[in-house]
């Protein structure tokens, strides 16, 4: 039953993609950037947890979770360390994200080749 | 007026029309398995060619087009007097490096997809009023350089508009002389850059048909020409829609075009490859020409053709900073006399 | 001067609409389902990465939630480096962009592609080319929440 809620979520939010892309000039770098930042704000907004209890990883999984996982990270670090932890607990949440990317992304840099397209 | 102007645009060529002696193509595999093939003198099997990157492998196409045309003519480059040459890199890292190889006295030309009736447009007057005796014109583009200069890395997921066009990987050349046998270039139009205010750089037809129209206009009122007097009337890259608006922005100003209107961009690939609204790059017109219009010339199909490269002169960074694209379209005439 | 330049301006307006009016619209239709179905597919996936996490090595919410992005992030970096993200991407459209998965090709690609300048200026340099403003927005506004957190909710 969650696999049905996560593929109906994740598959609703790209949807909101597509329209984005298809109907605005907005680059895919653009569309990425609006996606995070309204993840952040929905969830400072306490819109986007109950999405996240309904989809799982239908909404984490898209690039609105990644905010919502960067908001989330603030408050909790605003509520353990004071305003401190604004600018170290979004970061913190989503250390192991942002490492990955910057690891698996070097080294499948370093390995692969870009191919030539048809 | 100086004695060899018509009207505001055009140069007309009369004291020694220099004749295309020589022309050579080399296209990527794509571009191997359009409707064109077998006009091209070479293809490759892939497009890095076994260089170490796209841009040393779009040098080294480039100098294989030039020895290929020289060596049609049995020329060798100290017999050349000038290369004329361009494509789309930043600083025509393309020409200039493989102008460095040839070694022949050398302008590097930037009009975007326009180079090929650019270069042409400059070499023709040269040798008309006794500046040169032979001026090799060639330029190159590469679809996975240009890709990763003007849009996206190639492993990129991303999906492109329908009128999106697909650079062509490949470089053209002709050779031009006063001596020989050959089609002769009797007129050529310099172009003004055309903006009108087109700012989706997946849409460049758009940009650029503007010019296109403005300087076939403009060499229609200049030589007293009308669409009747050639077999073929011809642009670089503006591809399926860009093709359809200059018609119609050219029937506005009283000239008809379509019935012998073909677009280079149109005729490169098929419809089963996938490129969306059509071919674009440098190499586009260039191996066209090069293979295909002057062989049909060659043979007799065609007598007359007026043909125009057309440029989209933006930037990354003036896309960045919401600037339209400006385009050019160069217009020379092709004759085959006797 | 003036009203030439109005005109021009009426000129190129009528022009701009009748090219956009050429131009074939994307098949929105189709996009979006293709959006659906692969973006609810990389969805499961990442649900099932989820549950196995919590189930089998005991990980609260959290740990379960970063296990995932970072599983994610190693496939489609691994798809990306084998040409195979590109070719999901041109038929998925916004399913392959709007996952994890398109931040980490966004990533994967440009520094692929920059090797041939090096290792520092171009692979180090371009990892962040295109998914950079994603960390910069994404993190700031992260702040920023945090901030009217501390002072304005309690």
């Amino acid at each position: 039953m969650d696999y049905i809620k996560a593929f109906i979520t994740g598959g609703v939010i790209c949807i909101i993609g597509q329209i984005l892309i298809d109907k605005t000039n907005l680059t895919p770098a653009r569309i990425l950037v609006i996606f995070v930042t309204a993840g952040a704000i929905l969830t400072a907004l306490g819109i986007y947890g109950p999405i996240v209890e309904f989809g799982g990883a239908g909404a984490t999984v898209p690039l609105p979770g990644f905010g919502y996982a960067l908001a989330k990270g603030a408050i909790k670090g605003v509520k353990d360390s004071g305003v401190l932890g604004a600018f170290t607990g979004g970061v913190t949440a989503a250390a192991g994200g942002i490492t990955a990317a910057i690891v698996f992304g070097y080294l499948a840099a370093v390995l692969f080749d870009p191919k030539e397209k048809s | 007026m100086s004695m060899h102007r018509m009207g505001g645009q055009t140069l007309l060529l009369t004291q020694n029309p220099p004749k295309i002696i020589s022309r050579a193509t080399i296209v990527g595999k794509k571009e191997g398995e359009g409707p064109l093939a077998e006009y091209f003198d070479k293809i490759l099997e892939d497009d890095l060619w076994g260089e170490k990157s796209w841009e040393k492998a779009e040098r080294r196409m480039y100098v294989e087009a030039a020895e290929l045309a020289l060596k049609k003519a049995q020329k060798e480059p100290q017999d050349i007097n000038y290369l004329f040459g361009g494509d789309l890199l930043d600083q025509i890292i393309s020409a200039t490096f493989a102008a460095r190889s040839l070694g022949i006295p050398f302008y590097g030309l930037y009009g975007a997809c326009s180079s090929m009736t650019q270069t042409i447009s400059l070499a023709a007057p040269l040798l008309d009023g006794g500046y040169a005796d032979n001026v090799l014109c060639v330029t190159s583009s590469h679809f996975c350089s240009a890709e990763r200069q003007f849009r996206y890395p190639l492993e990129m997921g991303v999906q492109r508009p329908p009128t999106a066009q697909w650079t062509v990987t490949g470089a053209g050349g002709v050779l031009l002389s006063v001596n020989g046998e050959g089609p002769c270039i009797t007129h050529v139009t310099t172009g003004k850059v055309i903006d009108f205010g087109m700012k989706d750089a997946n849409y460049m037809g758009a940009a650029m048909a503007p010019a296109a129209a403005d300087t076939f206009r403009a060499h229609f009122e200049d030589t007293g020409r009308g669409p009747d007097d050639y077999d073929l009337i011809v642009t670089g890259d503006l591809a399926k829609y860009g093709r359809e608006l200059t018609i119609d922005l050219l029937k506005r100003d009283g000239y008809d075009i379509e019935d012998r209107f073909i677009d280079c961009g149109c005729e490169m690939f098929n419809e089963s490859q996938d490129v969306h609204a059509g071919a674009s790059g440098c190499a586009c017109s260039a191996v066209v020409l090069a293979g295909y219009l002057l062989k049909k010339m060659e043979d007799g199909d065609i007598k007359r053709i007026l043909m125009a490269s057309t440029g989209a002169l933006h930037s990354i960074i003036t896309s960045q900073q919401g600037d339209s694209i400006p385009g050019i379209a160069h217009a020379i005439a092709i004759e085959k006399k006797g | 001067m003036d009203s030439v330049d109005v005109k021009q301006e009426k000129i190129n307006k009528e022009y701009q609409d009748y090219a956009n009016s050429l131009s074939p619209k994307s098949n929105i239709i189709s996009n979006c389902i293709m959006a659906f179905l692969v973006g609810g597919l990389i969805s499961i996936i990442g649900q099932l990465i989820s549950n196995v996490a919590k189930t089998y090595y005991n990980m609260n919410e959290e740990g379960a939630a970063t296990v995932t992005s970072i599983t994610l992030i190693f496939i489609a970096a691994l798809l990306t480096g084998l040409g195979l993200y590109e070719k999901i991407g041109k038929k998925a459209g916004a399913g392959s962009i709007v996952p994890i998965t398109g931040f980490s090709n966004s990533i994967v690609a440009p520094a692929m592609e920059h090797k041939r300048e090096g290792y520092v200026l171009g692979v180090g340099a371009k990892l962040f080319s295109i998914a950079g403003p994603v960390l910069v927005y994404g993190i700031s506004t992260s702040v920023i929440v945090g901030l009217i957190n501390y002072f304005f909710v309690k």
